[in-house]
């Protein structure tokens, strides 16, 4: 197994999602560079945190001309394992693989905590190891968090089971509390919240380790099913 | 018919003196452009001319420490072949002309200070200090200050990926047009890894990378040694502009070409830009160095020579590389899609060669501009002082309600929403972040941590600033023994007024010597720092404000709780309640909050108890002996209680105490060497501190919800937690607030 974590000009939490899956999960990870137009052989690809190019213009938005995009938009085409977190949430909704778009905090600062989360399904490769209701804590750190769709999307997205995560408290405006959704396909996801913060009893605790193993046995169990296919 | 008048000597801030040393030392009249280069060279910021002769006192040698002051950062040894880099910068003059762009270009440029010696940076701290908030005259610009500086760091930390995890801020009168912003940055690296300022290596190309120059912050040095008049405000063009992004390209492309083995030399361009990085390198090695401007990146058109000499656009570093592998090294800059280009080369002759179109516009000896800048004895007499020795009665009215106020002070208050704006976490090393006594900060792949710890206090300083200062000492390797923490090397931030009045030297020699002794005394030499004078706005100079910045090193491991844990535990006073007199009492919160007042002398202190002290909570700490521990400091015993209170659960504590102090005091006194711990095994903490001489109080228990202060059964303060702790966490943002209104 292995995952790759995308390096963006100005990404800078690269470096965390490596450690949490490399030194505290033992997972091989590979980091891949922007100019990337292949994936390589990867078993799932994170979007991590950061300021890509500066957030220039508007977050996320110079990211999708990246070239590496062209190759993640197909690997999540061909149903392959997409997680991106705060700035990798917002280039997955520049990139029109996430609906809606993330806004200014509703108190226009920029926001460290850490928030209660609630997973709203566990029917995601993201969430299968937790359970509904289940209250995860899970810090934020962004300044452009607050997500908003129009009302139509919004339905939808809670009519497809399609939010992962609320927020129990919503610390930045969002729409409907939303924390965190999937696309129609349920292979790509986008929240706020740093799972790979908390991800170590010494630092910011272990409730991040859900979403991070999930994703990992979601992976296995898929080689699985293609073996036996 | 000389071209340089008296006027422009005057202008560009040099005595009639220095100038003649100028002429003295080229043989001849410079010309405008060499004119520019020692004015920023010898100016204050660059050459510490008033202080050099007195920061010689500062013991700087011991066995961490790994290069002391006059690299661009301290290095220390931390064991497992790791070493780290650390330093403190002012931006006091840019953060008040443009708040948010000087607050943000002083985390830029403490950053390329850690970066530029190979160390990948992984903590900033801040000292900030601003005038209240609440004045009706000023209050709206101070709101203005604190929130721009606020977002200024905010911008640039977060964006660069370095979290900001601890650091200090408060308000005084003085800080009125005159704030402080003291940024602090800690990098790691290994040994093997250390680069150095150095133009080694005569042939060697020297290039140029980063940002291309434009026409910003062209005298910011000079403006930093300037006092502030009603025409400061027509300087912000001198302030630069930050751009994170393209320093964290910078970082990482700098990191990445260190590591290739063909970078001879590094150092940013700071303050004098490309001056002060071309002739420090020069003198640090014995070169020279030759340099063509017309191959200097530029922003602006018609950028003159002096122009570009003088620029502090930010995001620029200088290096030097090994002949014959500089396209290896210009390849890792491509990658990263930043400028890099070779603009001269190392000569032998030590000079600072400049050309421009091919003419030679500037040369003078590296040395002269680096190494021989005047070195001023600065007369000095009695420090200034206005407090009064003895101060008014002081007799409380309501105990309770003086803690109500104090919890509510600026300088007490929660500064959650400060530090929330604050990325603390990037990099997942974040062991105990804002708020906790000392900031911790794990060494990956090691068993090691560092705590970084910054403080300052102009009160006491403003009474008697040796004992201020090593007051200051004290309480800073305090915070790091109370985390567990063995405090082992210092860097400082001299803020000051005028070192021409006789009256402010004085305080900063007192200060400096202050420092010195406690330095020594306590085992944490001086690695380096930074010296800001001139502090002053219409003559009125700032509390002298010394900011001390200790780190220690403690085994990795969960942090010691800063709040009370849970009920039923013992909580106990290592050190005792000390004794303080009514004039001890002139310097603290308490004098400054409720009786609105400054008189009389700081606290006592013993600095061998403090010590002892010190390394009797070290131990508890690390031996799990104590779950919950914190120091006494600002708003004295009553205060740390609350804030011990403070935790998630609300855990307060029932306190009898038993003493004949005065309730103001006993409550109130902020004397040094005391810590408040809480535990379940009392008599390990009394086993300890009887080993170590310690007095040790036994003080009460730790109670749901609730704290209770008695002596010989009257009781002091008795309130709900909630109703303190609400007071306490809401209290900054109400003052920002109010105005907002207003």
């Amino acid at each position: 197994m292995k995952i790759g974590v995308v390096v963006f000009p100005g990404s800078n939490c690269d470096h965390d999602a490596w450690y949490a899956f490399s030194e505290v999960l033992q997972i091989p990870v590979e980091l891949i560079w922007h100019t990337a137009t292949s994936l390589g052989n990867v078993d799932a690809v994170i979007l991590p945190g950061g300021f890509s190019y500066g957030d220039y213009l508007r977050c996320g938005a110079i990211a999708k001309f990246s070239p590496v995009m062209g190759a993640i938009k197909r690997f999540a085409h061909d149903g392959g394992f997409v997680l991106g977190i705060c700035n990798g949430f917002q280039v997955l909704t520049e990139s029109g693989l996430l609906p809606g778009a993330l806004v200014r905090n509703k108190n226009l600062k920029f926001i460290c905590r850490e928030v209660p989360l609630r997973i709203e399904t566990s029917d995601s490769p993201f969430t299968r190891q937790g359970r509904r209701g289940q209250i995860l804590q899970i810090p934020v750190a962004h300044g452009e968090g607050c997500y908003i769709a129009d009302e139509r999307t919004l339905d939808q997205l809670e009519a497809e089971d399609r939010v992962v995560l609320r927020y129990v408290e919503n610390c930045n405006g969002s729409l409907r509390d939303i924390a965190g959704i999937l696309n129609q396909q349920r292979n790509v996801m986008g929240m706020m919240p740093h799972p790979e913060r908390a991800s170590d009893p010494l630092i910011g605790g272990t409730d991040g380790l859900v979403i991070l193993q999930s994703m990992l046995a979601a992976i296995v169990e898929r080689a699985a099913v293609s073996v036996l296919s | 018919m000389s071209q340089i008048t008296p006027e422009i000597v005057a202008a560009h801030q040099l005595t009639p003196s220095e100038y003649e040393k100028i002429l003295a030392l080229l043989g001849r009249e410079p010309t405008l452009t060499e004119l520019g280069i020692f004015s920023v060279m010898w100016s204050e910021h660059c050459s510490y001319k008033s202080t050099r002769l007195h920061l010689k006192k500062l013991p700087t040698e011991g066995r961490h420490i790994l290069q002391g002051p006059g690299e661009n950062a301290g290095i220390i040894d931390i064991g497992d072949g790791l070493a780290i880099a650390f330093k403190i910068e002012s931006h006091n003059h840019p953060s008040f002309i443009e708040p948010f762009q000087g607050a943000a270009t002083g985390v830029g440029g403490i950053l390329r200070d850690i970066f530029t010696m190979g160390a990948r940076p992984i903590a900033i701290l801040d000292s900030i200090r601003f005038g209240r908030l609440d004045s009706e005259k000023t209050g709206a610009r101070n709101r203005r200050i604190l929130e721009g500086v606020v977002a200024g760091i905010s911008h640039y930390g977060n964006c660069i990926g370095v979290p900001t995890v601890g650091g200090e801020c408060v308000f005084d009168e003085s800080y009125d047009g005159n704030p402080l912003v003291n940024v602090f940055a800690l990098g790691v690296f290994r040994h093997s890894e250390i680069f150095y300022g150095r133009a080694l290596g005569v042939g060697n190309p020297v290039i140029y990378v980063g940002a291309k120059t434009g026409r910003d912050g062209i005298h910011g040095a000079s403006m930093a040694s300037a006092e502030f008049t009603e025409t400061s405000k027509q300087k912000r063009p001198n302030v630069q502009v930050g751009d994170p992004f393209l320093e964290k390209l910078l970082l990482e492309a700098c990191l990445e070409a260190m590591r290739l083995g063909a970078v001879v030399g590094i150092q940013d361009m700071g303050a004098a830009g490309l001056t002060s990085s071309t002739c420090e390198m020069g003198s640090r090695a014995g070169t020279g160095i030759e340099i063509e401007l017309d191959r200097v990146p530029q922003r602006e058109s018609n950028m003159t020579p002096y122009e570009i000499m003088l620029s502090e656009s930010q995001e620029r570093m200088l290096l030097v590389a090994q002949r014959g592998r500089e396209h290896e090294v210009l390849s890792v800059f491509q990658k990263w899609g930043l400028d890099a280009t070779e603009i001269g080369s190392v000569t032998a002759d030590g000079m600072l060669r400049v050309k421009h179109h091919g003419t030679v516009v500037a040369e003078i000896p590296n040395r002269a501009l680096a190494d021989e800048a005047p070195r001023y004895n600065r007369p000095f007499s009695r420090p200034f002082r206005e407090a009064p020795l003895r101060g008014p009665h002081v007799h409380s009215e309501n105990l309770e309600e003086d803690l109500k106020k104090l919890l509510a002070s600026g300088d007490i208050c929660s500064k959650r929403w400060i530090w929330q704006q604050y990325d603390f976490q990037v990099r997942t090393n974040t062991i105990a972040g804002p708020g906790a006594d000392a900031a911790i900060i794990r060494i990956k792949g090691t068993n090691t941590s560092v705590a970084v710890s910054l403080d300052g206090n102009g009160r006491y300083c403003a009474l008697d600033p040796r004992e201020g200062t090593r007051l200051i000492v004290a309480e800073c390797c305090r915070n790091l023994s109370t985390v567990g923490a063995l405090p082992v090397a210092t860097t400082n931030n001299l803020n000051f007024g005028n070192p021409e009045r006789p009256e402010i030297m004085a305080q900063i020699v007192e200060s400096i010597e202050g420092l010195a002794e406690a330095c020594r005394f306590f085992e944490v030499p001086v690695t380096g720092g930074n010296v800001s004078l001139y502090n002053e706005t219409l003559g009125t100079a700032i509390l002298p404000t010394p900011v001390v910045g200790i780190v220690g090193i403690l085994p990795t491991a969960p942090p010691v709780a800063s709040t009370f844990s849970r009920e039923g535990l013992t909580v106990m006073l290592l050190g005792g309640l000390g004794s303080a007199g009514a004039d001890e009492l002139g310097g603290t919160q308490y004098a400054k909050v409720i009786v609105q007042s400054l008189w009389g002398r700081p606290p006592q202190l013993d600095m061998d108890y403090e010590k002892r002290v010190q390394t009797c909570v070290r131990e508890l700490v690390r031996e799990r002996a104590v779950e919950c521990a914190h120091d006494l400091s600002d708003g004295g015993l009553a205060v740390a209680l609350a804030e011990l209170s403070f935790g998630a659960n609300l855990i307060g504590a029932d306190i009898h105490l038993d003493s004949e102090l005065p309730p103001e005091l006993l409550l109130f006194h902020e004397g040094p060497s005391r810590i408040l711990v809480a535990t379940g095994t009392p008599n390990r903490v009394f086993a300890a501190a009887e080993r170590h001489g310690v007095l040790t109080l036994e003080m009460g228990t730790t109670l749901a919800g609730h704290l209770r202060i008695r002596n010989r059964g009257r009781i002091l303060i008795d309130s709900p937690v909630r109703e303190l702790r609400d007071i306490w966490e809401g209290a900054l943002e109400q003052m920002l607030h109010d105005t907002v209104m207003v």
